[in-house]
């Protein structure tokens, strides 16, 4: 169900170990899951749609788990907190930011029973398995929105860090506008922050500005796009449904659903089948949701279901290959017939038409 | 109705040490009721902030991993304090430190260097954090410019700069492009002081520092500089201390402390650089130096104190589901408390019940 | 609207709640007391606002409750500083964190709440005349009360008799206190005042700037106000265009990079925090040494030392 991605040698030394402990797993009555979240829980973003996740699992199975969370931990300070968990009883733990790898991989190699789950990381471990949603699927639909809609033939983009995840975002998305509208125009802004709301606000403002009337964001909170609501312009919502703060302007949201998965991972460490292993989910397996299209002509709309339906059959790929960097030249491609997965999770280029350079 | 302070003319020393612990337990009152309010038991949260941390060795050691930075950074400040200089921007200094220190570990990294690359990168992390100490220090005795300021905005810049290096010229190449440096070699890790343990032997440049600060507090001539410095800086001109070269000395070692407990948390705890490497220790380290009254063994233990609350607020989000922002709300009121029963020792207070007069 | 006078009113408005709480700390700080609580009285202001804002649905109880808050908190810091004459630095301090934790407790059964935009006010007449009569007649009212609020400190620090008071107990209380001046009562008011001030601003932050609260929302700009009072001398009409200045270097630096200049985003990001240090340095490279410190400015007042 889930696809999967391999990182070669991760991988390889992944399934060596695994092999070693022989997952000695058995089924269990009740479970205990705990989460650790980088924000605070009301960030209405990241950590938020991670909560909205443990709450999906105690609704799912009732009696069966108990779950608990530590929000706001510091990722240079993690460690303590991740070990905190795995000391009092709990079976499986979820640490849901990039920069819990090495201290989540640390604390499961002393707690070789408590099985891990990392959100967005590389590196597995027998009891630490990875997942990730491939939110460029979301990112080239709402392209595609963008590109029809636009009148000033600008859009905007408000970015948060330029690594490979964002970039791969702005590059489904510019491509995605591309693919209906050539001459179409993309300015990106960094906040420098997942964070901030008035920094991001002010961010947005400063693209609505320059002249851009359709606003992308890869920062977590409603700030840009209720400032796109203010100008009478669109937006589009991110990590969370964020129709409640900008009903006029949000033209749909990509939600980060991790429902599915993590009532799934609670309910294979209930069963003793939990394995580890590493998950790349999008449209196809929930893991991406697009919130319902509105504020847009109807044929707009049919264009964007149709697109949300072909990613979802695996009938179209984003990053369909040929695709050219910046300079023109065609960037080789080592999937089937798309760039590979190694290559989109490490992506570190401007494909052609983006004028901007990434910041290094 | 107002009040009236006298200054009070000798100061029981029972009466000193008294007034933390005094502050101590009115806090915890303040706690416990905000706690009752939220509908929760004050006694169980006790329990689990405090009592359960200080009798299980697994949560003492943490203790003294978080402790251990904390220690140090506010150890220098101390200097700084005592000579009413108000550094602010440790946080700053303590990045700068593990940027340089970090420099030599990937310069090094995979060569055969050998066993003189701690050391050099220790020394180096105290050098980094001391010369970034340096520049409020020189701009305030070259130029007048207010240090709280100057300080506090190099901290972003610090920051930044060491975002641009984990995020460009200093990522990991077979990281995926993931934000931060390949992980030190083990010729460049600190090591911890047991085989399975956390703590490393960044606990002992803490204790270190506290003793030798100790000494030169009481028994130099430029202990007795600073606190004149501080208390009566025309009274230090008068009697011929060069405040300029003070304020540069104190600044460099509260820089250099801050360095040192920077290179030390990259190099034995995180093992790489990555866009964050401190939790705000720079700036709780404040807390940890007023708490601590800027008396070196005062602070070692408001050290292990703020620390206990981090890991007591951990246990209770996860074992009564408290919010972290008490935690916070907590460390606030308990430095105020501290503040205030200190200055309570220091003079009688009287409640002065009159109508106008003035 | 031309870009460039979009840009503009973009700055004032990111600039109003800067001003509005470094005018209060200024007040504060003329009075001879450092208040490094600032951060943590904006954070209440801000939580204690939107809170009552949504609660009984208007903006202004929500300004209010955001003043009060402030004003509250800066009642417990003098409390400390004047009562029992301890540090300023320390509790000033203190009063952030306490501030920053208390605020995340109150604001967060808030979390997802919204607020329609306050409209702007439009000067009639006025508004009309070209490119700056959008700009200077059709903001919010905060925009205009800080600008009044600057001039009505200017005025009253210089021209009025209690404004003299406040100015000679901070800068030598002891004089002050020999001519029979009230010190500690004068620097509660003057403390209270920076409260309430911190408290408008967060509200302002709350209400009108992102108009959801989220947890630790002000994100340093306590701070950036704390330093822009040095930055103008602790005068009122400095402080004013300080704090444009430094939303200007705020805002510009993302049009720097929506232009495409390919300068990496942290080197644009540093440029406020390191424009402020030239800014400190020229200015006391003109004016000499510390320039308009008020002389009592952080010391503990206590008769008869």
């Amino acid at each position: 169900m889930f696809s999967r991605k391999l990182f070669g040698a991760f991988a390889g030394v992944a399934l060596a170990a695994l092999s070693a402990s022989g997952a000695m797993a058995q089924a269990k009555d009740k479970i205990k899951v705990g989460f650790i979240y980088v924000g605070p829980v009301g960030d209405h973003g990241w950590s938020y749609q991670h909560d909205q996740g443990r709450q999906a699992i105690v609704k799912a199975l009732g009696d069966k788990v108990e779950t608990t969370f530590v929000e706001s931990v510091p990722e240079a300070d993690s460690e303590r907190a991740i070990e905190q968990l795995a000391r009092t009883g709990h079976d499986l733990i979820f640490t849901t930011s990039f920069g819990f790898m090495e201290p989540t991989l640390k604390v499961a190699r002393k707690y070789p029973n408590i099985k891990f789950e990392h959100a967005t990381g590389f590196k597995r471990a027998p009891n630490v398995s990875t997942y990730a949603a491939k939110f460029h699927e979301g990112r080239y639909i709402i392209g595609q929105i963008a590109g029809k809609m636009t009148k000033s033939g600008v859009i905007g983009y408000v970015g948060a860090f330029p690594i490979p995840e964002v970039i791969a975002g702005i590059n489904a998305f510019y491509l995605g506008a591309q693919s209906v509208n050539p001459d179409v125009k993309i300015k990106v802004v960094w906040a420098n922050t997942w964070y901030d709301p008035a920094k991001e606000g002010d961010a947005a403002k400063a693209l609505l500005d320059q002249g851009v009337d359709m606003l992308a964001q890869h920062t977590d909170s409603p700030a840009p796009i209720q400032a796109a609501e203010a100008r009478g312009k669109f937006g589009f919502g991110q990590a969370s449904d964020m129709e409640r703060f900008a009903p006029k302007a949000q033209l749909t949201a990509i939600i980060d659903d991790w429902s599915d998965y993590y009532i799934a991972r609670a309910k294979a460490v209930l069963d003793g089948t939990w394995k580890s292993e590493d998950t790349w989910g999008g449209l196809a397996e929930h893991m991406v949701v697009m919130s319902p299209y509105k504020n847009m002509p109807d044929d707009v709309k049919k264009m964007a279901e149709e697109t949300e339906a072909a990613i979802r059959s695996g009938a179209l790929n984003p990053f369909k290959c040929p695709i050219y960097g910046q300079d023109g030249k065609e960037i080789e491609c080592k999937g089937n017939g798309a760039l590979s997965d190694e290559q989109v999770l490490g992506m570190n280029f401007y494909v052609k038409g983006i004028e901007d350079k990434i910041p290094q | 109705m107002r009040f009236e302070l006298t200054p009070r003319t000798t100061v029981s020393p029972v009466a000193r040490a008294l007034a933390p612990v005094a502050a101590f337990i009115v806090s915890f009152l303040i706690a416990g009721f905000v706690i009752w309010l939220m509908g929760r038991s004050p006694i169980a949260a006790f329990d689990v902030y405090v009592l359960q941390p200080l009798s299980d060795p697994w949560s003492l050691q943490e203790l003294l991993v978080k402790a251990t930075p904390l220690a140090l950074i506010a150890i220098g400040l101390s200097y700084c304090f005592r000579a009413s200089l108000w550094n602010i921007g440790a946080e700053g200094q303590y990045v700068m430190g593990a940027i340089l220190g970090s420099w030599l570990a990937l310069k090094t990294h995979g060569t055969e260097a050998g066993f003189w690359v701690l050391p050099l990168m220790l020394v180096l992390g105290i050098v980094g954090g001391a010369l970034y100490g340096l520049v409020p220090a020189f701009l305030k005795t070259r130029f007048g410019v207010n240090e709280i300021l100057t300080s506090l905005m190099l901290v972003y810049v610090a920051q930044l700069t060491l975002d641009y290096l984990v995020r460009g010229p200093w990522r990991d190449p077979k990281g995926f492009n993931f934000p931060q440096s390949v992980t030190f070699d083990p010729s460049a890790t600190l090591p911890p002081i047991l085989e399975s343990g956390r703590v490393h032997y960044g606990v002992f440049f803490a204790v270190i520092a506290v003793l030798v600060t100790a000494v030169i507090l009481g028994r130099t001539l430029f202990g007795y500089r600073l606190k004149l410095t501080g208390d009566a800086p025309r009274a230090a001109r008068f009697a011929g201390f060069n405040s300029r070269a003070t304020t540069m000395a104190v600044f460099a070692i509260s820089g250099g402390l801050a360095g040192l407990a920077g290179i030390s948390e990259v190099s034995g705890q995180i093992g790489q650089l990555q866009p964050s490497i401190s939790p705000g220790y720079g700036f709780t380290a404040i807390t940890v130096a007023f708490l601590g009254r800027l008396n070196p063994l005062g602070i070692l233990v408001a050290a292990l104190v703020v620390a206990l609350t981090f890991i007591g607020g951990e246990s209770a989000q996860i074992l009564l589901r408290l919010p972290l922002d008490l935690t916070q709300a907590f460390q606030g009121i308990l430095l105020l408390c501290v503040l205030a029963a200190d200055a309570l020792v220091s003079y009688r207070i009287r409640l002065v019940t009159r109508g106008g007069g003035k | 609207m031309t870009t460039f006078e979009a840009i503009l009113l973009t700055i004032v408005t990111a600039s109003t709640p800067l001003l509005i709480a470094a005018l209060g700390e200024l007040v504060t700080e003329r009075s001879g007391v450092l208040n490094l609580g600032v951060e943590g009285m904006m954070a209440m202001g801000a939580a204690c606002s939107f809170a009552a804002a949504v609660t009984f649905d208007s903006t202004l109880i929500g300004v209010m409750a955001g003043m009060m808050a402030g004003a509250l908190m800066a009642a417990l810091f003098a409390l400390v500083v004047l009562g029992f004459a301890a540090n300023q630095v320390g509790s000033g301090l203190a009063l952030t964190i306490f501030g920053l934790g208390l605020s995340g407790l109150i604001g967060a059964p808030f979390v997802g709440a919204r607020r329609d935009p306050v409209p702007p006010v439009d000067i009639p007449g006025l508004s009309d005349i070209p490119f700056i009569g959008r700009l200077f007649f059709e903001q919010d009212l905060f925009v205009y009360s800080s600008v009044a609020l600057t001039i009505l400190i200017a005025l009253y620090l210089t021209r009025t008799r209690s404004g003299l008071t406040l100015r000679s107990i901070g800068e030598n209380h002891t004089s002050a206190n020999a001519l029979g001046l009230p010190v500690l009562r004068v620097r509660f008011v003057a403390i209270l005042f920076g409260g309430a001030c911190a408290g408008l601003a967060g509200a302002y932050l709350a209400l009108v700037y992102t108009r959801f609260w989220s947890p630790g929302m002000t994100a340093g700009r306590g701070w950036i106000a704390l330093a822009l009072v040095v930055f103008a001398a602790w005068r009122p009409g400095w402080l004013l265009i300080g704090a444009y200045i430094f939303g200007a270097a705020t805002v510009l630096q993302l049009h720097a990079q929506a232009a495409q200049f390919g300068v990496p985003s942290q080197v644009l990001s540093a440029v406020p925090y390191l424009a402020t240090i030239l800014a400190l340095l020229l200015l006391s490279l003109r004016h000499g040494r510390a320039v308009g410190a008020p002389g009592s400015l952080g010391a503990p007042f206590v008769p008869d030392r």
